[in-house]
C-alpha cells in the first residue's frame, strides 16, 4: 500500500500520512493525547520543584507563592487551551454559517431561540462577519429575535473563557458560565423578538427579508480534514491569545502574592450596586477572554463576589463596542439600544442570581 | 478579469486584499483588486462569512484568508 503524504496550506507544519480514502490517522491524535496527559500530570510537581528547589525560594513566602502560581498555571492553562481549542475546531468543522442558517430557516420563536443559541456557540463565527451573517439570516426569513439569540451566544459563550474557567476554578464555574451565557442569549433574543422591532431595521434590510431560499449542499469532510481544521484552530487561536494568557496570569500571580485578602470585597463584593457598576464598567471595555479570565481569578481570590465578577466578564466579552458599530450598518439606533440594553439586563440578572446563591 | 474582496473592513479583509494584490503582481496581471464594503453589495453574492474573494462574479473563497500562493493557483486554474 502506498501512503500518500499530503501537505496542505492550512497545516503546513503538520504532515501526517493520509490514506487515499481519507481514512482517519488514529495513531497520531491518540499518541498526542497520551503525551498531553503525561505533561499535564507532571505540571504541579515540576512547578514546585523549580520554585523551591531550583530557585531556592522559601515556601509560604509572597514571592515563592507568586512564582509557583505562575509556573504552574501558565503551562496548565496553555495545555488546556490547546486541547479544547482543537476539540472545538474539529466540532466546528461540522457546522458552517450556511448550514446553521438552513437549520434555522422557518423555525418559530422559542424553539428557534434555543436552537439559535446552541448553533451560535457551535458555528465558527468572527464578529467581523456579524453583518453578512445577520443579512444572510434575514434573507431566508429567520425571525429577528432568533437571529439575535445567535448573535448574542456567539461571543458570549467563548471557548477560551470556558477553558480558563475550567482550568482555574473547576468544572462547576465553567458549567455555570456556559448555562448562564446560553440562558441570556435565549431569553434576550426571545424578548427582542416579542418587542416587534422590525421597523427599526434599515429599510433595505426589511425589504430583503424572506427573499431567498436557504439551500446548502452538504459537503462531507474526511476525518483527516476535520483534524486539520482542529490544528488550524489551535494555530490561529492559541497563536493569537497566548501572550494575553501569560500576561493575565502574571497579573493574577502578582495580585495573588501581594494584594491583601479581602481588599476587593468593598468594591466588587455582593452589595446591590456592585453588579450594575461592574456591567457599566465592562460594556465599553473590550478585551479578549484570554486576558480577562486570569484577572478575574485574582479578583475572586481577593474577596470579589462570583456574581459581580462573572457579570463584569460577560459584559467585557459578550457586548463589544466594535460589533455594535458594525451592526449599525443594518440596525437603526433604537434597535441597537434595545439589543445592548436587554443583554446588559440579562447579565445583571445573572450577576444578582449568582451573588444570591453563592 | 475582475477581482473583488468582500468584507466590512476588518483586519482579515485588509490582509486578503494585500494577498490578492501580491498574487496579481506575481502573475504579472493587469488587474486591480476592488474592495467591496457595502453590505448590500456583499449580499448580492449571498456570502455569509467574510472576507470573501470573488473572481469574475464567482465566489471562490469565503470566511478565511487564502495565502498569495493559493490565490495564484486559483487564478491560474
Amino acid at each position: 500500500m502506498t501512503i500518500e503524504v499530503r501537505r496542505t496550506r492550512v497545516a503546513r507544519a503538520i504532515v501526517w500520512p493520509a490514506g487515499q480514502t481519507g481514512a482517519l490517522p488514529w495513531a497520531l491524535p491518540v499518541g498526542a493525547l497520551v503525551v498531553w496527559w503525561l505533561l499535564y500530570r507532571s505540571l504541579a510537581p515540576a512547578a514546585a520543584a523549580i520554585s523551591y528547589r531550583l530557585l531556592g525560594l522559601g515556601r509560604g513566602t509572597r514571592l515563592g507563592s507568586a512564582v509557583e502560581f505562575f509556573l504552574y498555571d501558565t503551562p496548565k492553562v496553555l495545555l488546556l487551551l490547546v486541547l479544547v481549542v482543537f476539540a472545538v475546531g474539529v466540532l466546528r468543522s461540522f457546522f458552517t454559517p450556511e448550514r446553521s442558517r438552513q437549520l434555522l430557516a422557518g423555525r418559530r420563536e422559542a424553539v428557534g431561540n434555543v436552537l439559535a443559541a446552541g448553533l451560535g456557540v457551535a458555528t465558527p463565527f468572527c464578529s467581523c462577519s456579524a453583518v453578512p451573517l445577520f443579512l444572510g439570516f434575514a434573507e431566508v426569513g429567520v425571525p429577528l429575535g432568533v437571529t439575535f439569540s445567535f448573535l448574542i451566544a456567539a461571543p458570549m459563550v467563548n471557548e477560551v473563557a470556558l477553558v480558563l474557567l475550567f482550568g482555574l476554578f473547576g468544572w462547576r464555574t465553567a458549567a455555570l458560565y456556559l448555562v448562564a451565557g446560553l440562558t441570556i442569549a435565549i431569553a434576550a433574543g426571545w424578548v427582542l423578538g416579542r418587542l416587534r422591532l422590525e421597523r427599526h431595521l434599515e429599510p433595505w434590510v426589511r425589504e430583503m427579508a424572506g427573499t431567498h431560499r436557504a439551500r446548502h449542499a452538504n459537503s462531507a469532510l474526511a476525518w483527516a480534514d476535520r483534524l486539520r481544521a482542529g490544528v488550524e484552530a489551535v494555530r490561529q487561536i492559541v497563536g493569537r491569545v497566548w501572550p494575553y494568557v501569560v500576561a493575565g496570569i502574571a497579573v493574577g500571580a502578582a495580585i495573588h502574592g501581594y494584594v491583601p485578602e479581602g481588599l476587593l470585597a468593598g468594591v466588587m463584593g455582593d452589595q446591590w450596586w456592585a453588579v450594575p457598576l461592574a456591567v457599566l464598567i465592562g460594556v465599553p471595555m473590550y478585551a479578549n477572554a484570554a486576558g480577562i479570565v486570569p484577572v478575574v481569578q485574582a479578583l475572586l481570590a481577593k474577596g470579589a463576589a462570583l456574581g459581580t465578577v462573572l457579570a463584569f466578564m460577560m459584559a467585557v466579552i459578550g457586548l463589544s463596542l466594535p460589533e455594535t458599530i458594525i451592526l449599525r450598518k443594518v440596525l437603526r439606533p433604537p434597535l441597537i439600544a434595545a439589543f445592548v440594553g436587554i443583554v446588559a439586563a440579562g447579565i445583571l440578572v445573572v450577576g444578582f442570581l449568582f451573588n444570591a446563591v453563592f | 478579469m475582475q477581482m473583488q474582496v468582500l468584507g466590512t473592513g476588518c483586519a482579515k479583509c485588509k490582509q486578503l486584499v494585500a494577498n490578492a494584490e501580491q498574487a496579481v503582481r506575481e502573475l504579472g496581471l493587469a488587474v486591480t483588486v476592488e474592495k467591496v464594503e457595502d453590505p448590500r453589495a456583499i449580499m448580492h453574492h449571498h456570502v455569509m462569512s467574510t472576507p470573501a474573494l470573488v473572481v469574475d462574479g464567482e465566489v471562490k473563497v469565503a470566511g478565511r484568508v487564502p495565502s498569495a500562493a493559493e490565490i495564484r493557483i486559483l487564478l491560474a486554474g
